[in-house]
């Protein structure tokens, strides 16, 4: 489904990424971690086609997958004056919409109430919470019951039982459609819990297989120069 | 003053033919502006507006220059200028109020330049400053025509586009959408609607032409086509309303249609006040 091949980005003369390499195939739910300024978020932009590569190749199979994209909430634009039906028909199609068609307002319907969303449909989004918001947003991914889901940090500026709650509907989505999920994350308990592969990422990937394979001590000491927080999730999985 | 009232509400003057030519010009400019300006407020774009209408100065100045008709000298120079601003916005890391400061100040000293230069009366420039009723001509109808008519024939293609870029362009960038070449358009389409609208409204107050009318309805919607519906009919009312001004009491047509944009915005202010207090309350 998605072939990454070593890949390298390079932005203002910077390198962000060096030489990665990873797989994710059908159904399959890939988490990305890795320490701040590791190059995750970039690696996203880079399989969207959002960042030039200096070298190697993204691939997927086939070329006319669409894929879901889910953003970071907390670097969006709040003033901007919408609806959460607008937004998620542009998970449908390449443009604002002037007005909520009859037909979309279906399909906005259910993809909103499949997110546990359906009361928000006509809600501003200036007034929704972060966690809700970032419902929307996974609405508008899943509007078009893609077979390939990017999302980039989804945790962030939502509460821990949002995040469950989030993390659950992917799970369930995916087992659905078989489709395939690649997410850069912070939390080490979703590694565990959910994802059938894992990329440890700084800059190039230091570890890479399935979470207890890729999530090993030294590996997380290679990435983040310490083990952390980690360490009690590490604990749990490794030995229990 | 007992004359000025009842001239307020007397409908004779929408019998006179500069009155309607300026009605008909005033209109089609405001519709665009309030068109337009819906995109630059909520793209935090609204030095643009001030910027290029300093552009365009350069322009009217060099036409003054070679007694040239000004306004073949300023729309080139000014989407000249417009492109400058894109390239560069898109090319460098400099934020875009920075990259429009630069042209802003380069073409207000090439204005001043070519006007030292000239010998001439200095009114014909003031009237390009402060706007006015009397300098619509024939040839400012045709351009506000088929400046409405580019804006309406694109429409279907650029609103939705343009709107998904400025909610946030990195899902419209990768949704396909060719974010910089459409943001490249928007910002000449500005350049163009500012530059036919400057006769009428005046270089120092033709950023209020985008920026009031969008404002005001941003107040008042919730969502993003009522905004730029909004800020269509908003500054329609406020243009006939200043132009009708303008002509009672005989002040330069820009400021009239200024303050009756701000009027307006003072009472949706008003009113998403209380729309905020009513929506504590509920």
């Amino acid at each position: 489904m998605l072939h990454v091949e070593h890949i390298s980005v390079s932005l203002g003369g910077r390198s962000i990424l060096e030489d990665v390499s990873f797989e994710a195939h059908a159904g399959e739910f890939i988490a990305i971690l890795g320490p701040n300024g590791g190059g995750k978020s970039t690696l996203i932009r880079a399989l969207l086609g959002l960042v030039p590569l200096h070298a190697g190749r993204v691939s997927i199979t086939p070329s006319s997958t669409f894929i879901g994209y889910v953003p970071q909430v907390k670097t969006l634009d709040r003033s901007f004056p919408a609806t959460a039906a607008d937004l998620v028909v542009t998970g449908r199609r390449a443009r604002w919409p002037w007005r909520v068609s009859v037909g979309d307002r279906d399909i906005v319907r259910r993809a909103l109430e499949r997110v546990g969303a359906g009361h928000l449909e006509h809600s501003s989004l200036s007034r929704l919470s972060g966690g809700e918001l970032q419902r929307v947003y996974l609405a508008r991914a899943l509007a078009c019951r893609p077979p390939l889901i990017l999302l980039d940090e989804p945790e962030a500026g939502v509460d821990r039982v949002g995040a469950a709650d989030l993390f659950d509907i992917l799970e369930s989505y995916r087992h659905e459609h078989g489709a395939t999920i690649v997410m850069v994350t912070h939390d080490w308990d979703v590694a565990f819990h959910h994802a059938s592969g894992v990329v440890l990422l700084n800059r190039s990937v230091v570890a890479s297989g399935s979470p207890v394979e890729a999530l090993t001590e030294e590996a997380i000491k290679e990435a983040f120069g310490h083990v952390g927080h980690a360490h009690g999730v590490l604990g749990g999985h490794h030995h229990g | 003053m007992g004359d000025i009232l009842s001239s307020l509400f007397s409908v004779e003057w929408l019998g006179i033919p500069f009155m309607q030519r300026a009605l008909l010009v005033g209109g089609l400019l405001a519709a665009l502006g309030g068109y337009y300006g819906a995109f630059v407020v909520q793209r935090r774009m609204s030095f643009l507006g001030a910027g290029l209408a300093h552009a365009a100065f350069g322009g009217i100045a060099a036409g003054l220059l070679l007694e040239m008709e000004p306004l073949w000298i300023a729309l080139p120079f000014t989407t000249a200028v417009a492109a400058g601003i894109h390239w560069i916005r898109r090319a460098t890391r400099l934020a875009p109020d920075t990259a429009i400061g630069v042209f802003f100040s380069v073409s207000v000293a090439l204005g001043v330049l070519f006007l030292s230069l000239r010998t001439g009366s200095p009114v014909d420039a003031y009237s390009y400053l402060f706007g006015s009723i009397l300098a619509v001509g024939q040839m400012d109808v045709w351009l506000a025509v088929s400046l409405v008519a580019l804006a309406a024939f694109t429409v279907p293609a650029l609103w939705g586009r343009w709107a998904y870029a400025t909610f946030d362009e990195e899902s419209a960038r990768a949704h396909g959408v060719s974010v910089d070449r459409d943001s490249l358009l928007l910002t000449l389409f500005v350049a163009l609607t500012i530059v036919v609208s400057i006769k009428m409204v005046g270089i120092l107050l033709v950023s209020a032409w985008l920026v009031i009318p969008a404002a005001t309805s941003r107040l008042l919607s919730r969502r993003f086509a009522s905004m730029t519906a909004g800020a269509i009919l908003c500054s329609l009312a406020a243009t006939i309303m200043g132009l009708h001004a303008s002509f009672v009491v005989d002040v330069p047509s820009g400021a009239s249609i200024v303050l009756a944009q701000t009027a307006l915005f003072i009472v949706a202010f008003g009113l998403s006040l209380r729309g905020t207090r009513s929506g504590r309350a509920a």
